[in-house]
């Protein structure tokens, strides 16, 4: 029988696995709410969940538990259309959620239930240099000088390396007063300048920070001051372009999930708590852009002020940028078919 | 094999272990593949054509092929001392080293690729020597291979190993006391036993390498026509949710290997068949 026991051991375990993989719903009046978010909010939701337990603790007396699941946006966004349970979908472009919503997951103008484009909070895309900034690199002109390494992921498989790559664009179209061609020749020479494309936000940010890679790391603008946190000030400056892209990561219901579970009403109440006085203090001190205007005011001085360009002023909207740049055969391709 | 060699087995007859492998096989191996081939089903012939041989996922086929059998190769030669060095000698750590060999198996692969790309960079502690001499390491094939090899050492190691212990000193000890030099020894003796698990261990090594994405995106540098790993173009494609083009480029890489892997063994039956050919000629 000794001889037994390491097999019958391992045996054990694997059942004990096995039947622990469902899990249960404790029906003592609590509710669990799934939100699927993209990498950089981790932290943001963290807290949030905390402030909006206990806002519906004391709104209704009913417990929630808020489950999170953080990674590569489209990573995420192709989960839920798998048939992953998320209640609610935070995610980083409206792009992720059009293709959830084709698959008829959530309802069409999903985009209109909620103000302000469904964006609670918005962000754009800064530069982060190296202390004292010894290339002198102040706006986008600069980045496709023949001596300034750039460093920006790769926008096939990275959701920030979209905004980075659609900013420059917008920048060159306001430069050359909506010449495309020249636009294009703008972000070829930029990404010229690109000695490494990481697959996403995180690694480009290591190779940047931690390599001593590149002149200029593009990056999302919490990124930034996170980077710049973690390293202490001494390190990193982070420099403000004249323009750039607005950033609004989309936040929604998915109405398949809500409506199976019956928790539409409270899914509902946690996306609206993002509009009021305290979701937007919190997103302000996650360096998020925050949308309402008192609490614009009181963070101005952590904000700087730059003209900023929608996806849908200068793209028409996601899917025609995605469609015109990113798609196979789209202008990105061909920048690096033609180099 | 008789009828009655099998009745008497240990284990249940041919009939319920055959029928409990094929339903087995097909669960976990074939069902999965399949699901390949029918969402790849839903593009047409020219659709098909015109996905894989663009020309940026040709030359992630390309360098995916050439980077997985360099380190395949190198973990043949390396993997092989490191079995021999195992097997032959006792020394202090032994224990240790044994154990470090199974590590790239156990180690998340993204943890890898980030430790190898902070060394090999230019400025890193091992690029740093490098880059004088004009070698760049870190976003090139050479960083790709390296990486290749690190998750593919412990195949080879761990498949010529028990082979290597199962040879006894005194084969060896005839063959030099019959006037054969040491390297004849190893070349005509000790070679000839080891290949088949040389062979099993390189396809393993091998057909890993192909496949594998964690490690490698972070040393690669992901440059469009240069340094994009086929993995890294299947995942591009899934991320402009364009599922059937990314299992028609798997389909194709899947193709690759496996024929690749029925040349390999068909080779390997071939050299068993010589040999057997020749020990019932004496």
């Amino acid at each position: 029988m000794k001889k037994y026991r390491f097999l019958l051991i391992v045996l054990g375990l694997v059942v004990l696995v096995g039947c622990s993989g469902g899990g249960s719903q404790d029906g003592k009046g609590t509710v669990e709410l799934l939100n699927v978010s993209y990498d950089p909010t981790r932290e943001f939701y963290q807290e949030y969940n905390q402030v909006f337990t206990k806002h519906w603790k004391e709104k209704t007396g009913q417990s929630v538990s808020i489950r999170q699941s953080h990674g590569g946006s489209g990573k995420q966004a192709r989960s839920v259309i798998d048939g992953l349970g998320a209640d609610v979908v935070t995610l980083a472009l409206a792009y992720d959620i059009d293709a959830i919503q084709e698959k008829g997951r959530l309802k069409d103008g999903w985009q209109e239930r909620l103000d302000h484009n469904s964006s609670p909070y918005t962000s754009t895309i800064v530069f982060l240099v190296r202390k004292g900034n010894p290339k002198k690199i102040e706006d986008w002109d600069d980045l496709i000088r023949k001596d300034v390494e750039v460093i920006t992921p790769n926008p096939k498989t990275s959701g920030g390396a979209r905004w980075n790559y659609l900013a420059a664009w917008a920048y060159a179209m306001e430069n050359y007063e909506g010449d495309e061609a020249k636009a294009e020749d703008f972000v070829r020479q930029l990404y010229k300048n690109v000695p490494v494309l990481d697959s996403g936000a995180r690694g480009s940010t290591t190779t940047f920070v931690e390599r001593g890679i590149g002149d200029v790391l593009l990056a999302w603008e919490n990124e930034a001051f996170l980077a710049q946190n973690e390293l202490g000030n001494d390190q990193l400056e982070i420099v403000v372009p004249s323009l750039s892209i607005l950033a609004e990561p989309p936040v929604t219901i998915v109405d398949q999930v809500v409506d199976k579970k019956g928790t539409r009403a409270v899914a509902k109440a946690y996306l609206e708590y993002l509009y009021s006085k305290e979701g937007q203090e919190l997103a302000a001190k996650h360096y998020y852009r925050p949308i309402d205007p008192e609490v614009q005011e009181k963070y101005k001085d952590q904000f700087p002020d730059l003209k900023l360009i929608t996806v849908d002023d200068i793209f028409g909207g996601w899917r025609q940028a995605q469609q015109r740049h990113f798609d196979d055969g789209g202008t990105f391709d061909q920048i690096y078919l033609r180099n | 094999m008789n009828q009655k060699s099998w009745r008497i087995s240990p284990l249940p007859g041919f009939g319920p272990a055959m029928g409990f492998t094929l339903l087995y096989v097909t669960l976990i191996v074939l069902i999965p593949l399949s699901a390949i081939f029918v969402i790849t089903a839903s593009l047409g012939w020219s659709d098909f054509w015109s996905v894989v041989t663009e020309p940026r996922v040709v030359a992630s086929y390309r360098l995916s092929l050439l980077t997985a059998l360099a380190a395949a190769g190198i973990n043949v030669i390396f993997g092989v001392l490191v079995a021999w060095v195992l097997v032959r000698y006792r020394f202090p750590g032994k224990k240790l080293m044994d154990g470090l060999v199974d590590l790239p198996f156990a180690l998340p692969t993204a943890v890898a690729g980030i430790a190898l790309t902070s060394l090999y960079t230019s400025n890193g502690w091992l690029g740093r020597w490098l880059d004088p001499f004009g070698i760049q390491v870190a976003f090139t094939p050479i960083g790709i291979t390296v990486a290749l090899v690190f998750i593919g050492l412990p195949f080879v190691v761990r498949t010529v190993q028990p082979v290597l212990q199962s040879i006894s000193r005194e084969v060896e000890e005839a063959a030099l006391s019959l006037g054969a030099t040491p390297r004849q020894t190893f070349f005509r003796v000790i070679l000839p036993e080891l290949f088949p698990a040389v062979v099993t261990g390189f396809v393993l090594a091998f057909s890993r390498a192909l496949g594998e994405y964690g490690s490698v995106v972070f040393i690669s540098g992901n440059m469009p026509l240069k340094t994009e790993i086929a993995p890294l173009i299947i995942m591009t494609k899934l991320e402009q949710f364009d599922y059937t083009g990314a299992a028609a480029v798997a389909l194709v890489m899947l193709s690759i290997s496996f024929v690749l892997l029925i040349i390999i063994n068909g080779f390997q039956t071939l050299q068993e068949q010589r040999k057997s050919r020749w020990k019932g000629a004496q």
